[in-house]
């Protein structure tokens, strides 16, 4: 066994665009469900209206590529809204349920042979870079040390991604000290209280969904910076994974999404070399190495099962800001 | 003429959805309406397609050529001499189709003596491609013949059928996911995994162990009794008395769910099994009415477990308790019921009847697969929405409208967007009617 490609192999995922862009993408769902109670799971919906709102616009209409975020964020900004206007009023678990649809429905039409001039159906789209590459500040040249080592566009995505979800986290941190963050910490706590008070909570509820779905939306262009855009990674699994992150972290923190998609990747590139190889050396009882690959998968839910039933408010939360009253 | 209203249809939808579509991204503008013409585009682009449409040496005049490919649309239509003419953007392959109904009656394009073409319901296509020249010629070889094409109406009744063999089978898997909703408030979605468990299991016995199917099956859905069983007495009841929300067993589920299908994945690979003799003949039986001897079973034995269902539920003494604890359940415990043994018992039943649809829906799909389970699972939830969450009669109506809206509407749409019209019913469902057809109001608290 090869310790060293192995702990190498792990350390690199540290700063993946996947680490990053996955971080961005639970910080919106922390904005959802920590703070404003709502459990939403369609945020890989979110994520492909980023990552298809920036692709298309460049391969399609030419525009550039910042113009490319900005439409990502006004089609998610409307699929928020048409999304909210039927479910907010619905209690958790169904709005739980409409989401994921809601959610499935955007991956299938992206997906589907209709739009395939504009989508590429199941193939997806690629080769919309040279806008972002050519904004590169960074001069051609090799950077970084150890397992980091990267050439300039690589640095480049590396760098833009996580000044983005920097600026994600002061966000939501000077968001949620605010006035506005304390009605909608109330809304979380007791709707019905903070209604008595005069405030229009389904409208505060419908921001909270804008905002962590435009969250999501910058996770989803992050992630298709590097390379291309796949239908089949915006399924409902990965919001699971985005869900196992955000409880792993813990749901109403700052830092939890960041903390849980580290030690979510880390782990899952871990496991993605070291259990293979111990296969390989017949240490597992004789499974084959696509087998010991599939292995990590019933983690991530057993994890997230028992993350649920023994820490609810995950590494970083606070047990007295537990979200998981809602009825 | 079927055909035609059928393609129009088509069309016509396409576009609709292309304009919900532009306006959820951006702004878009729509791509040119296709004009018929003898010469299309012929000045804008540098490599041109044409042809002659003849038939014994006759020219015909108006036969619509259709030309697609790399996201390229456009029809053209034969002049006086029988010939037509495109240009298209790029050197590349494209698909050149012969509208047949443009045919005269009696005429259709033959299939010997063309190389490489394929008929499908819009017409007879060749895939072409330029050679060294910017210009290529395209021939269809036209022969005597009648296109033997199934009408609209035989189309929809034969999409209705199944429809209704579809939402039988989703009914079964429909109404545990609702009476365990019903009586513990859990939405579960691990429900799914108990669809796949039963038909695996079914593959393990009767493929892996060459059992007879009929021994195969009952042993199938005995195990998944058994793991309903066990997952009450293993996970959900000590959560229970552990006092988790709804939402935390709703995430547990999820979790649950994930790790499930990735143990089917570990078990039986990626691939699609089948169950042996899955597909079998049709047989004609009333008009435009087939059906096969796999789909006759699988109806009847679906019809002859919901009436079951609905006798248990409606006439034994179990039955009434598990009504009453769906609709009060503190009330029903203070009145003497046994409310866990009675969630257990649901437990176990509503696994077996979710067992039992993965089974049929392996012969339906067919082939069984780890994530088969998944794949209908917010049908089921569409399903059990629409027909009113914790009610069982809900589910059946639910499951029908949704079985039938999924076959029936592929007579429109592409069949990759099938599932989207069930999802979008879900949402709207809960605009308007969020109790569902057969719920009660109070119910959404």
């Amino acid at each position: 066994m090869d310790w060293g490609f192995i702990l190498a192999n792990t350390a690199a995922w540290l700063l993946m665009p996947e680490t990053i862009a996955y971080a961005i993408a639970t910080v919106g769902l922390a904005v959802h469900f920590g703070y404003g109670g709502l459990l939403n799971f369609g945020q890989a919906g979110f994520m492909a209206l980023g990552a298809y709102g920036y692709a298309i616009s460049i391969l399609s209409f030419g525009l550039p590529w910042w113009v490319g975020i900005l439409v990502g964020i006004g089609a998610s900004v409307i699929f928020a809204l048409i999304l909210g206007l039927p479910t907010l009023r619905l209690r958790a678990d169904y709005l739980a349920i409409a989401t994921i649809a809601a959610a499935e429905v955007v991956r299938l039409l992206f997906q589907s042979v209709i739009f395939d001039e504009y989508t590429n159906s199941a193939d997806g789209l690629g080769g919309y870079h040279a806008g972002f590459r050519a904004a590169n500040p960074f001069p051609e040249g090799v950077y970084g040390f150890g397992p980091w080592v990267y050439n300039e566009q690589e640095l480049w995505v590396r760098v833009f991604g996580i000044s983005l979800l920097v600026v994600c986290l002061v966000l939501v941190w000077l968001l949620m000290r605010s006035p506005w963050g304390r009605v909608v910490k109330g809304i979380r706590e007791d709707e019905d209280a903070v209604r008595a008070l005069g405030k229009n909570v389904f409208s505060y509820k419908m921001q909270v969904l804008v905002l962590g779905g435009v969250l999501g939306t910058l996770g989803g262009v992050v992630l298709s910076l590097p390379s291309a855009v796949v239908p089949a990674v915006y399924l409902p699994s990965l919001t699971f994974f985005l869900w196992t992150i955000l409880l792993l972290g813990g749901a109403a923190t700052i830092l939890g999404p960041v903390v849980g998609s580290l030690i979510f990747w880390l782990i899952m590139a871990f496991l993605s070399v070291f259990l293979p190889s111990m296969a390989e050396n017949g240490m597992l009882f004789g499974i084959s190495g696509i087998q010991a690959g599939v292995l990590r998968y019933i983690l991530v839910g057993v994890a997230l099962m028992l993350i649920v039933i023994f820490r609810p408010q995950g590494i970083l939360g606070n047990k007295k800001e537990l979200t998981f009253n809602a009825r | 003429m079927g055909l035609t209203s059928k393609a129009l249809a088509h069309k016509h939808r396409t576009r609709w959805l292309v304009v919900i579509f532009a306006s959820l991204v951006a702004a878009m503008t729509l791509s040119a309406i296709p004009a018929a013409a003898d010469e299309v585009n012929v000045d804008k682009y540098d490599y041109i397609f044409s042809g002659n449409v003849k038939y014994n040496d006759e020219p015909l005049e108006g036969v619509t050529i259709n030309v697609s490919g790399g996201g390229y649309d456009e029809d053209v239509a034969t002049d006086a001499d029988g010939k037509w003419k495109i240009g298209v953007p790029e050197k590349d392959k494209y698909d050149i189709t012969l509208v047949e109904s443009t045919l005269p009656e009696g005429v259709i394009v033959s299939e010997e003596g063309n190389d490489r073409v394929t008929i499908t319901n819009e017409g007879a296509t060749i895939e072409a491609e330029f050679g060294l020249t910017n210009t290529k010629a395209v021939n269809f070889f036209l022969g005597e013949g009648v296109r033997e094409v199934t009408s609209f109406f035989d189309q929809f009744v034969e999409r209705v059928i199944n429809g209704l063999n579809f939402g039988l089978m989703l009914a079964l898997g429909s109404i545990g996911l609702s009476l365990i909703f019903g009586t513990t408030g859990i939405a579960n979605f691990a429900h799914a995994e108990m669809v796949t468990f039963g038909a695996v299991i079914t593959l393990t016995f009767g493929v892996h162990l060459a059992f007879p199917i009929w021994i195969a099956i009952p042993i199938a859905l005995l195990l998944t009794g058994f793991v309903g069983w066990a997952q009450d007495v293993v996970l959900w009841k000590p959560l229970r008395k552990k006092g988790l929300s709804v939402v935390q067993l709703m995430i547990v589920s999820i979790g649950l769910s994930l790790g499930l299908r990735y143990v089917y994945q570990f078990f039986y690979g990626g691939g699609t099994y089948q169950l042996p003799n899955p597909g079998s003949a049709k047989i004609q039986l009333l008009g435009p009415i087939a059906l096969s001897v796999t789909d006759m079973v699988s109806m009847s034995v679906s019809i002859v477990v919901l009436v079951g269902v609905a006798y248990w539920l409606m006439k034994t003494k179990t039955g009434k308790a598990t009504r009453a604890i769906s609709d009060n359940s503190a009330l029903a415990k203070a009145s003497g019921i046994d409310v866990d043994r009675v969630v257990r018992l649901i437990w176990i039943f509503g696994s077996v009847l979710a067992g039992l649809s993965g089974i049929l829906w392996a012969y339906f799909r067919p082939g069984i697969k780890w994530d088969m389970g998944w794949q209908i699972l917010l049908l089921v939830f569409a399903a059990v929405v629409l027909g009113g969450l914790g009610t069982a009669f809900g589910a059946l109506v639910g499951s029908i409208i949704v079985g039938l809206l999924v076959e029936v509407s592929t007579l429109w749409v592409p069949s990759d967007i099938k599932y989207v019209g069930a999802l979008s019913i879900l949402i709207v469902v809960l605009l308007f009617k969020p109790q569902g057809l057969l719920g009660r109001k109070e119910r959404i608290g």
